[in-house]
C-alpha cells in the first residue's frame, strides 16, 4: 500500500499551483471580485479563465488530443481539480457542468464527429453547457419525465419544461433528457438530446436560491426544433448507459471536495484563533477544540477514501463498492463542517455579506446555505441510500416501486 | 499511490477467516466471555503456530519482520470474529514496547518468547486517576540500591491475568516535566506485593484487570528504556494500540452489517421483507457508508504507523480511533433496532458485538482525549 504521489506528480502540483496563483492574481485585477453576483461578468470571466487553463495545457488535461485535450494522465487532472478546489472554487463555476457532466458523457458516449466538434469547445472556454434532467414532477422519479421529443422529418420537435439547472443562463449548449417514446415502461423511452440553447422555443429563468444566488434555472421548451443528429447515444439508451460511465468523474469529485472542505476548515481554525468569546480566544474553549477535532476528522476521512476510491478505480477501470458512498460522504460532510462554523460564530454567524460586524464577509454564511442544496443535488441522500440497499446490500425494492418497474 | 491489499495481503486475510470460522466460532467466544481466562491453550498455540505472535518482530529474534498493515489484516478478521484471548495484549502493548525501549539482553528474551508463543505480556497504564495519557500517572518507582520499588494501582489492564510479565508505565521524578519524569518497568507479576483482581466488565471478550503493586521489587535490569524518557516510547507504541483496535472496529462494524442486512432479507412483515422498507433499508445503507469509510481511514492510519512521520502517525491514529470507534458502536447499535426483539436477546450474538464497541471505545484513550489529542497535536 502506498498513499504517497510520485516525485513527478508532486512537482506537476507544485508547477501547476504556482501558475494558478499568478493567473487568479491576474483575473482578479481584471474583473471585479464582486463578479459572482453579476451572472455577466462572472460568465465573461468563466470564460476567459477556462481560456487561460485551456491555452496553459490544465484543460481537460486527460483528454486525449484529437479533442483538443493535452492527453495527460488521469492523476494530472485529478491534482488540477484538488488544487482549483483549494485555491479558487468559484473561479470555475461557469464550466462546472460542462467539465463535471457534459465532456465526460460525450467522450463516452459521442459519435467520432460530436467528439470532434464539441470537446475542443468545451475545453477551450468557447461553450459553456447545461443539464436538463430534473422536471417539475420529475425529482429523484426519473420515470416521470414528461418533455417530449417528436420526430417530425429530420428534427425532434420537443415541448416541456425542465428545473434546477446550473448555469443555464448562461448556456450555449444543453444536454437534456426527453421522452422520444411514450410507449414503452420506464426508462426505456428516454433520451439524451443536444440542444443549442439560442434556438427559437427555448426560455431561461433564473431561480433565486436560499443564499441570493441565481446561478440555476427553469427551462421552458415550446417547439424546439432539434436536428436529429444531436441524439447521444441511440434512442432510449443514450443517457443511462453515459451515468454509468462517469464514474471516473465522480471519484475525482470526490477527491476535490475533500480539498474544498480542507479549505473551508483552514477558516475555521484561522477563526478560532482570532474571534474571542467570553474573552478568549475560541481555540482555548475545550468544547470548541472537540468540534473542531472532529471536523479534521471527517476531512481526513474523506481524501482516504477519495483517493482509495480513484486508486482502485484506475486499477480495476470498474467502480468498485466504495464508490457509491462518496457523494454521501462529502455532502453530509459539508453540511457537518458549515453547521460548525456557524456554531463557532456565535452570534456573528446571523450577519451576511456586506455588512458591519460580518465575518469574513459572509463567507461562511454563504457556504453554510449553499451546503443545503449538497444532499439533494445530483441524487437525493435517501435515493443514494436506496442504491447502495438494493445494489450492493441485495435488499428487496419497495413493493409499490417494485411494482412500478 | 496504491491503496489497496496487495496478494500476499489477501491470502493473510483469507486464511485468517478460516481459521476462525473453523477453530474459533461463535460457541468458543460464548464460552471464553464467560471463562475467567478467556482463551484456551490449544487455541492460542495454534494461532502462534500461524505465526500471529511474530509478525511485527524482527527476525533477529525470531520475528518474521512484518509491516503494521499486515498485522491490521489479521486483527480486521479478529475484530469480525470477536476472537477472545491475549494477541492484542502480547504483540501490540508487550512486543511493540519492548521493540521499541528493549536493550538486546530484554529483545532476546522477550520478543523471542512471544514471537515463539512462549511469553505472553501486557501494558499496565490507565490508573484510577489517569487514562491513556501521562499527565496523571501516580504510581511511584522509587531508586533503591539495587533499582526500584514500585507503589500504586493499575486499573483496566488487558489480559493482566494471564500474562507472563507486565510493563508498568511509573514517574521515577516528581515536579518535572510531564513527559520527562515517566519509565517502564518489566515485572514479574508473580512477585510480592502484586494483587490481580479481575474486573466483571461489560465485554466478556476480553478480560481486564486491576492490579495493586505494594512495595513490589524490581532489579535494575527491569527498567525498559531509559529512565525518564518512558513516555518517548510509549507514544508511539499507544497510536499503534489505537490503529490495532480500529482494525477490529472495521472488522466488528463489517460482520454486524452484514447480521443487518441477511436479517433484513429474510425478515418478512405486512407482507414483504423488511428490507424492503426504507426505514430499514437505509440504516442498512448507513452501515455500508460507515464501514467503508472507516476501512479507508484504517488504511491511512495503519499505512503512515509504517511509512508516514511521527506526526502523521499520530495523528491519523488518534482519528482512526474515533471514527472507526464511533461508527462500530453505531452500526452495533443500529443492527439491534433492526434485529428487533431477537437482537436485545442473550441467545443472538449481536449483542457481544455491542459490548466489544463500547469496550473499543474507552480503550487507549476515549473520542473526547484523541480529539483533544488531535487539536493539541495540530496547533503545537
Amino acid at each position: 500500500m502506498d498513499f504517497r504521489f510520485t516525485d513527478e506528480q508532486e512537482a506537476f502540483r507544485k508547477e501547476f499551483t504556482t501558475w494558478l496563483n499568478t493567473t487568479v492574481e491576474e483575473i482578479n485585477k481584471i474583473y471585479s471580485p464582486e463578479f459572482a453576483e453579476n451572472p455577466e461578468s462572472w460568465e465573461a470571466e468563466g470564460r476567459d479563465f477556462q481560456r487561460r487553463l485551456y491555452d496553459a495545457g490544465y484543460s481537460g488535461r486527460h483528454y486525449p488530443k484529437e479533442y483538443g485535450g493535452p492527453g495527460g494522465p488521469l492523476e494530472e487532472e485529478m491534482i488540477i481539480l484538488e488544487t482549483l478546489e483549494a485555491i479558487c472554487p468559484k473561479n470555475r463555476m461557469p464550466f462546472f457542468t460542462t467539465m463535471g457532466l457534459i465532456a465526460p458523457t460525450f467522450l463516452a458516449c459521442g459519435t467520432e464527429e460530436q467528439k470532434k466538434h464539441f470537446l475542443p469547445r468545451m475545453l477551450d472556454g468557447t461553450h459553456i453547457w447545461c443539464q436538463g434532467f430534473s422536471e417539475p414532477n420529475a425529482g429523484s422519479d426519473v420515470v416521470n419525465i414528461a418533455t417530449r421529443a417528436i420526430r417530425k422529418g429530420d428534427c425532434y420537435i420537443v415541448n416541456g419544461q425542465k428545473v434546477w439547472s446550473s448555469y443555464s443562463h448562461m448556456a450555449d449548449y444543453a444536454v437534456m433528457v426527453v421522452r422520444t417514446d411514450p410507449n414503452v415502461p420506464k426508462h426505456k423511452g428516454l433520451s439524451y438530446l443536444i440542444m443549442d440553447m439560442k434556438a427559437t422555443g427555448i426560455e431561461v429563468r433564473p431561480i433565486v436560491q436560499i443564499n441570493g444566488d441565481r446561478n440555476f434555472c427553469e427551462i421552458f421548451l415550446e417547439d424546439v426544433e432539434v436536428p436529429r443528429n444531436m441524439i447521444i447515444g441511440k434512442e432510449g439508451e443514450g443517457w443511462k448507459f453515459a451515468l454509468a460511465t462517469m464514474a471516473f468523474e465522480r471519484a475525482m469529485g470526490d477527491v476535490a471536495k475533500a480539498s474544498f472542505h480542507s479549505m473551508l476548515l483552514e477558516k475555521m481554525f484561522e477563526r478560532s484563533r482570532n474571534l474571542k468569546r467570553s474573552g478568549r480566544a475560541l481555540i482555548t474553549d475545550p468544547r470548541v477544540r472537540q468540534q473542531l477535532a472532529q471536523c479534521w476528522i471527517e476531512v481526513v476521512v474523506l481524501k482516504s477514501h477519495g483517493y482509495r476510491n480513484f486508486n482502485n478505480l484506475m486499477e480495476r477501470g470498474v467502480p468498485g463498492p466504495e464508490s457509491s458512498i462518496g457523494k454521501l460522504l462529502w455532502s453530509e460532510m459539508y453540511q457537518r463542517l458549515t453547521e460548525t462554523d456557524m456554531q463557532l460564530q456565535g452570534l456573528f454567524s446571523q450577519v451576511m455579506k456586506g455588512s458591519r460586524c460580518a465575518v469574513d464577509d459572509g463567507y461562511g454564511q454563504n457556504v453554510f446555505l449553499h451546503s443545503k442544496g449538497s444532499t439533494i443535488a445530483a441524487g437525493t441522500s435517501e435515493i443514494q441510500r436506496n442504491i447502495i440497499s438494493e445494489r450492493i446490500l441485495g435488499l428487496p425494492k419497495d413493493a409499490t416501486r417494485a411494482k412500478k418497474d | 499511490m496504491d491503496i489497496k491489499l496487495n496478494e500476499d495481503q489477501m491470502e493473510m486475510r483469507r486464511q485468517a477467516r478460516r481459521f476462525f470460522e473453523k477453530e474459533c466460532p461463535m460457541d468458543y467466544v460464548r464460552e471464553m466471555f464467560e471463562d475467567p481466562r478467556g482463551f484456551t491453550d490449544e487455541i492460542w498455540s495454534k494461532m502462534v503456530e500461524m505465526g500471529w505472535t511474530a509478525m511485527l518482530l524482527p527476525e533477529a529474534y525470531e520475528g518474521l519482520g512484518m509491516n503494521f498493515m499486515d498485522l491490521c489484516v489479521v486483527f480486521k478478521e479478529m475484530g469480525r470474529a470477536l476472537i477472545p484471548g491475549p494477541l492484542f495484549s502480547t504483540v501490540l502493548l508487550a512486543g511493540e514496547t519492548i521493540k521499541t525501549a528493549g536493550n538486546d539482553a530484554q529483545k532476546q528474551k522477550y520478543l523471542s518468547g512471544i514471537a515463539t508463543g512462549k511469553l505472553r505480556g501486557t501494558l499496565a497504564l490507565s490508573e484510577p486517576e489517569s487514562g491513556a495519557d501521562p499527565d496523571y500517572v501516580k504510581m511511584a518507582a522509587n531508586s533503591t540500591q539495587d533499582g526500584f520499588v514500585l507503589n500504586g494501582t493499575k486499573v483496566f489492564v488487558f489480559d493482566g491475568q494471564t500474562a507472563d510479565f507486565l510493563i508498568v508505565v511509573a514517574k521515577t521524578s516528581q515536579g518535572g516535566d510531564t513527559f520527562g519524569d515517566i519509565s517502564l518497568f518489566l515485572v514479574d507479576p508473580k512477585s510480592a506485593g502484586i494483587s490481580i483482581t479481575p474486573l466483571k466488565t461489560m465485554d466478556g471478550t476480553r478480560k481486564q484487570c486491576v492490579i495493586e503493586f505494594r512495595n513490589v521489587g524490581v532489579p535494575q535490569e527491569g527498567l525498559l528504556g531509559d529512565r525518564d524518557r518512558g513516555w518517548s516510547y510509549l507514544s508511539k507504541v499507544l497510536s499503534r494500540a489505537q490503529v490495532g483496535l480500529a482494525a477490529e472496529n472495521v472488522g466488528g462494524g463489517e460482520k454486524c452489517m452484514e447480521l443487518a442486512s441477511q436479517y433484513a432479507k429474510e425478515r418478512i412483515q405486512f407482507g414483504q421483507p423488511i428490507g424492503a422498507f426504507q426505514a430499514v433499508k437505509h440504516p442498512c445503507a448507513q452501515m455500508f457508508v460507515e464501514v467503508e469509510s472507516s476501512r479507508s481511514l484504517l488504511y491511512w492510519a495503519a499505512w503512515n504507523q509504517d511509512y508516514g512521520n511521527n506526526k502523521d502517525a499520530k495523528l491519523s491514529a488518534s482519528a482512526a480511533k474515533v471514527y472507526c470507534s464511533e461508527n462500530f458502536k453505531n452500526i452495533a447499535c443500529a443492527t439491534l433496532q433492526i434485529l428487533g426483539g431477537i437482537g436485545f436477546t442473550w441467545e443472538h450474538d449481536l449483542h457481544f458485538y455491542l459490548k466489544r464497541a463500547k469496550a473499543n471505545e474507552m480503550a487507549f484513550g476515549d473520542s473526547l482525549y484523541n480529539r483533544e489529542e488531535i487539536i493539541r497535536t495540530l496547533e503545537g
